[in-house]
């Protein structure tokens, strides 16, 4: 269970216009802004729950994410997450999540995909059973048999976020984190993709808690949508709670930006 | 340890993708200092001793800081492209996984190339050796083992701080290479040459004469007996260093997307 309370995070950017002369400026006097990534925000997620994290860009969803995953310490707030705090235990925690950012990959460029699956077992010290169990099953619902013995920098990028999904897994963990997973994928690469959250969740019950911009993403996938804005938790429930009559989701949610104004 | 043979391992694949290019750059690298080593050689030609050391003597100082410096910059060049991982966001990645960050850092890249700089140094810690009028006890011998591993830890502790500091800011780091870089060039002198001031600062600074200047005198016959010890002294500057870094971590805010 993930139960985060009030929880804050405010970022100091340096910030100057732009030209050479105020650059030099800067050399001697920076100007700071504070940005309130997050503000007071709470939420409780459910074991096996799928939660769709939406927001515009720059809303505090990746923060969020990196909260919740130990990689950032919050200013205010506190979260546990099956009774550990995030960034305090962070060892402990991280044993028992997977994270997936879709901009950035987590394999090695130039080995086949194997090796970097190898070291993941070893990262995580999966014994050799376990390892052998999941990679069987990952490679039987990701359809990846053919890919692992191929160098990631010869794949696709909808083969790659395949075997991205797979090495996040390995470990078995109970709750994965999915920043943006079909970002930049074709039709064929998305459904795969979405297709692959379903069965998961469905056969192992892993938590899964998904940002995306892509609304056929949250209809297929989840029924409680989390909406931040500003820093702010705008709506927690469902997607049908701001669509009204025959508009898109798309439509919905952009009127509601803008009601809003963020 | 077992992770980073393993790191060790994906290293040596991914290398060997690209052949023609490892090559050139162990050659290259044992190229940069074997120049220092005629540098020397040819100044030497002209004077016959530098402040009272003579050229054999220099060789050894020279052999064996290249050798700490070698020795730790193969396990720690990690730091060096710190600020690369930091700005593109991929210590996010280090620090969902459970295991030490230090340890996923060392392994995020091991720099075979380096081995053509590491065989220089071999080649010169030999050389200094065999041409040394030292007259060799036990306690020599401890003595040379004990410089090389309180000062490749030295070194380790820099490339740690260099690393630590692209928490705070990513910009303007490359002063640090003074420090790393900059004293494996400085570092084939004893350091008493460069003055006073700069032999102070090695001793309660940043501690290169720990790991050097000090226990050469002891090699030398010219120090006190103590002399030999103080390379112990100087890896405890490995530990403000450690703590430099823990608090990096903890002030660390990522970055965009």
């Amino acid at each position: 269970m993930i139960t985060a309370q009030h929880i804050s995070k405010t970022y100091k950017v340096s910030k100057r216009d732009a030209g050479f002369s105020s650059a030099f400026k800067a050399l001697f006097r920076k100007e700071y802004e504070y940005i309130h990534a997050l503000n007071d925000v709470s939420f409780t997620i459910l074991d096996g729950e799928m939660v769709g994290y939406i927001g515009p860009n720059g809303a505090g969803k990746s923060s969020t994410i990196k909260i919740l995953s130990g990689i950032l310490t919050p200013d205010a707030g506190t979260c546990r997450i099956n009774g550990l705090i995030p960034w305090k235990n962070r060892i402990e925690h991280v044993k028992n999540i997977g994270v997936v950012f879709g901009q950035r990959t987590q394999l090695w460029w130039d080995v086949p995909v194997l090796d970097s699956f190898e070291l993941l077992k070893e990262i995580y010290r999966i014994n050799t059973r376990t390892y052998r169990q999941n990679l069987e099953q990952l490679c039987h619902m990701l359809n990846l048999s053919e890919l692992l013995k191929t160098p990631v920098r010869q794949l696709s990028l909808g083969q790659r976020m395949r075997c991205e999904l797979a090495a996040s897994l390995l470990h078995d963990p109970a709750i994965l984190f999915l920043d943006e997973p079909t970002i930049g994928l074709d039709a064929v690469s998305k459904l795969a993709v979405r297709d692959f959250i379903l069965k998961l969740n469905k056969e192992k019950h892993t938590t899964v808690i998904l940002t995306t911009h892509d609304m056929q993403d949250i209809e297929a996938l989840t029924s409680r949508i989390i909406l931040i804005g500003k820093g702010k938790i705008l709506l927690d429930g469902s997607i049908h709670d701001i669509k009204k009559g025959q508009e898109s989701t798309e439509e919905a949610l952009a009127a509601f930006y803008r009601s809003h104004d963020i | 340890m077992r992770l980073y043979g393993k790191f060790f391992m994906m290293h040596l694949k991914s290398i060997m993708e690209y052949k023609t290019s490892f090559f050139l750059s162990c050659i290259g690298q044992f190229l940069v200092s074997f120049n220092v080593f005629l540098g020397m050689y040819f100044m030497f030609q002209r004077f016959n001793n530098v402040s009272g050391f003579t050229y054999e003597e220099v060789l050894l100082c020279f052999g064996i800081t290249l050798m700490e410096f070698s020795l730790a910059e193969s396990v720690a060049r990690g730091f060096d492209t710190f600020d690369s991982m930091v700005k593109q966001g991929d210590f996010d990645r280090v620090l969902v996984r459970p295991r030490n960050e230090i340890l996923q850092v060392l392994g995020s890249r091991i720099e075979f190339s380096r081995i053509g700089r590491i065989l220089q140094a071999v080649v010169m810690f030999s050389y200094g050796f065999a041409v040394s009028s030292v007259r060799w006890t036990l306690g020599k011998v401890l003595t040379v083992l004990f410089m090389l591993m309180g000062g490749t830890i030295v070194f380790c502790g820099i490339f740690l701080l260099y690393a630590s500091l692209c928490f705070f800011t990513i910009e303007g780091l490359e002063f640090v290479n003074i420090f790393t870089d900059g004293a494996r060039e400085y570092g084939k002198y004893p350091v008493c040459i460069y003055g006073k001031r700069v032999l102070l600062f090695c001793t309660f600074v940043i501690p290169y004469g720990l790991i050097q200047y000090y226990p050469l005198l002891y090699l030398l016959d010219r120090g006190k007996p103590y002399y030999c010890l103080l390379p112990a002294a100087a890896s405890l500057f490995f530990f403000p260093c450690l703590f430099f870094w823990k608090l990096g971590v903890r002030h660390y805010t990522s970055c965009g997307s």
